[in-house]
């Protein structure tokens, strides 16, 4: 697994563990490399463990065990340097919503310690990068959803941070909203700001992270860029749906199919085959064939080159839940 | 140091303003204390009180000190709410990602709770006044009030943060206010003095700091420097074991949250 990168590293995790109230173990053995520069992601479920990570790398939360680095400091030892070189954008909810815009910024100036003066310019600055300068003077309860986000991510800003730190930045944001703000994180790795986000939506691990690192049960499962992973899996995959009258013939089947030349794996779940072949055109016909031997009835046949959701399942066992 | 007056004014700042827009929020703190209490509470019993027991010349010139002190409680106890908000929906987490010192949270809190403290007493004893209830010790008097209710006010304070930072839900931390509350305000000397009390009842008011407080304010709205200084020396020791006790037990959970 890619667990090193050339080139200067900014953010780095060594063996991590985190064991809340000594018995439940949220994060264990976590280790990978984040490059300066780069967006990188910790894709995986709910209760996976990547906020835990999150709020170990922005010193809010202590390791039970291993080290993080950012920019080379360490996130115990020099908490507050750390505190200085990073922005922070949490979920949505973090806005007070009596406080307008201006005044969020304003209040996030002060507690980065930014003089008065440069703070009205470095303010104006921020409103201008995520277009909120309408709205800076209303009360944030006015704000729609896309809005808090925005101003969540002009908070992150004021310190000129060299690494953000985004959690789960488009959850629960509708679609207009989210490519407006995949759009912005876009801008931000131009102005090379090396950005590390948590997502439970394999799209935006896809589109939007130069690698990523699958995490479940607390534990990193992959490292890598999204076509790295996806071209790791090693071939096309065909999937089979059977009627569900097919449901006891399902195992047989999958067996039937295994021994077929050009097929590399097979996985089933109910009545849902999975198969992962190295070259569909000669594979494909035997499949068939398999399954009209079988005396099964397709209900729906679908051959893709690998997708993420197929990355994760090959290196977790169970498909990825997304939460809308 | 400069930096730390910037952040601790920024977090003050912020507590005054989200105050000052939630209109009704602020018009009820200000008015329930001495509505409910002085105003209903002191009239309602006005006539059934006896003025040599209670040994003032009426009941609400009694009662007075006790509302004084309640509403210190009150306000201290609820001083950790706003904290609470602040754990659930994430922003504790916002200002602790940024390079303030650990305690500028807390110090803004406390600095807020103690302003809006002693403009309410002000209030109440404004109410009072106009009741007829002058204190004989004049703005002097009134100075060491507010001075006692901040002795008072840091250690509940402190309580009340520690509540917020510890608790599993808000729902539990106001069952846990409500349920403290009542209980120090009827064990205590606010509402009837304790040699009008059961035995018991009385044994348990000179437990609670609350009565200490309140014997010393009580003369020096009624009667005079001369009663008031030895209640005034004693109210001191007590605070300050009562502010140690509170903010030792809530070290503990500053620091787990804190860091």
């Amino acid at each position: 697994m890619g667990l090193t990168v050339g080139g200067a590293v900014a953010i780095e995790v060594e063996r991590l563990s985190k064991t809340y109230e000594g018995t439940v173990t949220a994060v264990e053995d976590v280790s990978f490399q984040v490059a300066a520069g780069e967006v990188f992601g910790l894709l995986g479920p709910n209760g996976a463990g990547k906020t835990t990570t999150l709020r170990v790398l922005i010193t809010v939360l202590r390791p039970s065990g291993g080290a993080a680095r950012v920019l080379g400091m360490d996130v115990v030892e020099q908490a507050d340097a750390v505190r200085r070189a990073i922005g922070y954008v949490p979920q949505e909810r973090a806005i007070d919503r009596f406080l307008t815009g201006r005044e969020h910024l304003q209040l996030l100036a002060d507690l980065y310690h930014i003089p008065k003066d440069k703070a009205t310019a470095r303010i104006d600055e921020v409103l201008a990068l995520v277009n909120l300068e309408h709205k800076a003077d209303e009360v944030a309860r006015t704000y729609s959803g896309g809005m808090k986000r925005k101003l969540d991510i002009a908070c992150g800003l004021i310190p000129d941070p060299k690494v953000l730190f985004m959690d789960e930045p488009t959850l629960g944001l509708d679609v207009e909203s989210r490519l407006k703000i995949w759009e912005h994180i876009r801008q931000l790795k131009a102005r090379g700001i090396t950005i590390l986000l948590t997502t439970n939506y394999l799209d935006e691990a896809d589109q939007l992270c130069d690698r990523i690192a699958i995490i479940d049960g607390g534990r990193v499962k992959a490292i890598g860029a999204p076509n790295e992973l996806k071209s790791g899996l090693g071939g096309d995959i065909v999937t089979l749906t059977l009627a569900l009258d097919d449901l006891g013939r399902v195992e047989a089947l999958a067996q039937a199919i295994k021994g077929q030349t050009g097929v590399k794996a097979v996985s089933t779940k109910q009545q849902v085959v999975d198969i992962r072949v190295s070259s569909p055109e000669a594979t494909l016909s035997a499949i068939l064939g398999a399954v009209t031997a079988h005396g099964c009835r397709l209900e729906f046949v679908d051959y893709h080159r690998p997708r993420l959701d197929d990355v994760f399942l090959a290196h977790t066992g169970k498909r990825m839940k997304e939460d809308a | 140091m400069n930096d730390y007056v910037q952040e601790v004014g920024a977090l003050t700042t912020r507590w005054v303003k989200r105050l000052s827009r939630e209109r009704f929020s602020l018009l009820f703190t200000l008015a329930q204390p001495m509505v409910f209490w002085l105003i209903f509470f002191g009239n309602l019993f006005q006539k059934t009180a006896n003025t040599d027991i209670v040994q003032a010349p009426s009941y609400i010139a009694f009662l007075a000190a006790g509302v004084v002190v309640m509403t210190i409680l009150n306000n201290g106890l609820a001083g950790g709410t706003d904290l609470l908000f602040d754990k659930e929906n994430g922003f504790l987490e916002r200002m602790l990602s940024t390079p303030i010192s650990r305690t500028s949270v807390v110090i803004s809190r406390f600095l807020f709770v103690m302003t809006i403290t002693s403009a309410q007493v002000l209030v109440i004893l404004g109410v009072a006044y106009l009741y007829g209830v002058h204190p004989v010790t004049g703005l002097g008097g009134v100075a060491v009030i507010i001075l006692i209710g901040l002795l008072f006010g840091v250690g509940l304070t402190a309580i009340s943060m520690a509540l917020a930072f510890s608790v599993k839900s808000h729902g539990d931390f106001f069952s846990m206010l409500g349920f403290l509350s009542l209980p120090m305000i009827f064990l205590s000397s606010a509402l009837v003095p304790l040699s009008a009390m059961p035995g018991w009842m009385a044994v348990l008011a000179r437990l609670n700091p609350m009565t200490w407080a309140i014997d010393a304010v009580r003369p020096l709205i009624l009667t005079g420097w001369d009663a008031a200084l030895p209640q005034i020396g004693i109210v001191v020791i007590v605070m300050a074991v009562f502010d140690a006790v509170c903010l030792w037990g809530a070290a503990k959970a500053f620091r787990k949250t804190l860091g």
